[in-house]
């Protein structure tokens, strides 16, 4: 694990990050990926030159609130078309390595 | 059978023919089909043909013409991006991780062009997961420029432009979350319109990033653009996040002169880096409108510098969230022999995804992460607030904004592919656009001395969908763009 203190602000590590994101990276990835990272990282840190203390953040560029519709029974995939993409299925059930033992 | 030039054919011209009996939907689609068999063996515009059920729909539109009907778009066929969903056929999204996936429902906006009559012919590559702006991040195959096939043909659209721009489709569609159909359609030569965001249901849209993303048409004009838009502009309760605005008849806005209207030049996008043959067309289009009746001024988008960087924590931490759903469970690709769920994710999102897609969810998962979210995505939104003031500001003083679709023409094939900052510079003049959540078109301003398109964007305030078409078509008609 990381010491993120250490780190600072311009630090990525794309082993930990990958594995925070649920994705295996290779050691030849990680040899490829941690500089152009960095070179990434260290160009965005660029919006740390603006004082935006006082701006309200923006997180959709339509101010739209309350977005409510009719709370109706609708028809939807059935089953069959839900499972019909599954990679492992058993009686309309999606199947997955054991997670219990 | 016909043998049309699919170089030009438009949709307003196909109708015409269509409803005249000079041709007939099967023939079209038919010719098409031969075109696609003559040409795309080079420029790898599409990654799969549904030629059957094309022909069975055409047969249905001249069934429903011969009995008297008539459609907005009946018999036209269209190139669909291989991101949105239409039923029964693949959806891969330029990705291994999707391999194999069959789309059991139509996305809304393949919908409303079914309801109009519209013919879906094929699917077009596409950057893996619409990132990247040269389609080489497709794990398919690297699609060509038709004008110089060493060449990309842009991306993330890069198939859809592709097929327009080299006469394998008479129009197609797109999705531009940071320039990903303004900047293939400008490297390809031709119309490319990103609508307003909320504009266009992204239902059935697989997301990219959420707050961006927007559906849109890339056609041989700027009238077909116009009517792609009709066809699909409106709210959808599937979409909690389209708007419920009026959908004026975009065609009528197509006067062909631009008297009474006031267009800005932004000062930040005329600088060092734009390359001179680019700045030169643009400048010359820019004369051309004024000679149509503008008055032309400048303006200032002061915090366009901060738009990549802006841009670049936003769009990959959506990303990270919304590709979390390709975990190898309910659909697409699984690895084999995981030991535990988690290892299973692993090892499927490992094999699944390639390069830019995992440099991306590892970017946005970072700058998502405990520690980091408040220095860089945070403060990503409220620069973001920033930018959307600076168009605001400008379009105080203008109905429509003029600039390069890109700092440079198209380069060649593998040119930038492992410098990802590079590539993302590229982007500086669109991805403010899906920023600030307002519409732009790209339309053809000329060539390069080596014979590449250069685009010209319109830019306009949000849903001004109308004055930007306005002012792309009155330039387009004025002639001699390419």
């Amino acid at each position: 694990m990381v010491d993120e203190e250490k780190k600072g602000l311009a630090g990525i590590d794309t082993a930990y990050v990958a594995h925070l994101a649920r994705m295996h990276v290779s050691d030849e990835e990680i040899a490829r990926f941690q500089p152009q990272l960095e070179q990434v990282v260290a160009y965005v840190a660029k919006l740390q030159e603006l004082d935006v203390s006082d701006i309200e953040p923006t997180s959709h560029a339509q101010p739209l609130t309350n977005v409510l519709r009719e709370d109706g029974v609708r028809e939807g995939l059935t089953n069959a078309q839900a499972m019909a993409n599954a990679p492992a299925s058993v009686e309309g059930q999606f199947i997955v390595p054991k997670i219990v033992e | 059978m016909m043998s049309c030039d699919f170089n030009s054919l438009t949709i307003h011209d196909l109708l015409e023919q269509l409803r005249s009996g000079e041709t007939s939907s099967v023939e079209v689609v038919q010719g098409l089909i031969e075109a696609i068999g003559a040409r795309d063996d080079d420029l790898k515009a599409y990654v799969s043909l549904d030629a059957e059920g094309a022909l069975a729909q055409a047969q249905e539109a001249d069934r429903k013409r011969a009995a008297g009907e008539d459609g907005l778009l009946l018999g036209v066929p269209i190139a669909i991006k291989d991101v949105l969903n239409v039923s029964g056929q693949p959806c891969t999204c330029g990705s291994q991780i999707l391999q194999g996936y069959v789309a059991p429902y139509d996305a809304t906006a393949i919908a409303k062009l079914r309801k109009a009559g519209a013919v879906f012919v094929g699917r077009t590559n596409m950057d893996e997961f619409a990132m990247g702006g040269t389609t080489e991040n497709s794990s398919i195959q690297v699609t060509r420029n038709p004008h110089d096939l060493d060449y990309v043909p842009g991306g993330s659209s890069g198939g859809s432009a592709a097929a327009v721009g080299g006469g394998i489709a008479v129009a197609a569609l797109g999705t531009d979350t940071g320039g990903s159909i303004r900047q293939p359609a400008a490297f390809c030569g031709c119309v490319g319109l990103k609508p307003t965001y909320g504009r266009i249901s992204r239902y059935g849209l697989t997301a990219f990033a959420s707050s961006l993303d927007q559906i849109g048409p890339m056609t041989h004009s700027v009238r077909d653009a116009a009517i792609l838009l009709e066809a699909m502009a409106g709210v959808d309760p599937m979409d909690s996040s389209s708007v419920d605005q009026p959908v004026p008849d975009y065609t009528a806005a197509l006067t062909g002169d631009l008297t009474g209207m006031t267009l800005g030049l932004p000062k930040e996008y005329f600088v060092e880096g734009v390359d001179a043959e680019v700045a030169a067309s643009v400048r010359a289009a820019v004369e051309r409108c004024r000679d149509l009746g503008a008055e032309i001024l400048e303006v200032s988008l002061p915090h366009t510098e901060y738009a990549i960087a802006t841009y670049y924590v936003i769009a990959t931490a959506e990303a990270s969230a919304n590709l979390a759903r390709f975990d190898g469970v309910r659909y697409g690709r699984r690895a084999e022999a995981g030991t535990d769920p988690i290892d299973m994710y692993g090892r499927t999102r490992a094999q699944g995804f390639g390069p830019e897609v995992k440099r991306r969810i590892i970017l946005g998962t970072y700058v998502l992460s405990s520690g980091y979210h408040d220095a860089y995505y945070l403060t990503g939104q409220k620069v973001r607030t920033l930018i959307r003031r600076d168009f605001e500001q400008a379009f105080a003083r203008c109905d429509a904004i003029l600039t390069p679709v890109t700092p440079t023409a198209a380069y060649k094939i593998g040119e930038k592919v492992d410098d990802p900052l590079q590539m993302y510079l590229g982007d500086i003049f669109t991805a403010t656009v899906n920023l600030a959540g307002n519409c732009a078109v790209a339309v053809p301003c000329g060539k390069t001395a080596t014979g590449l398109p250069i685009g010209l964007q319109v830019i306009g305030p949000d849903f001004g969908e109308a004055q930007v078409l306005r002012v792309a078509h009155a330039y387009e008609q004025s002639g001699a763009t390419s």
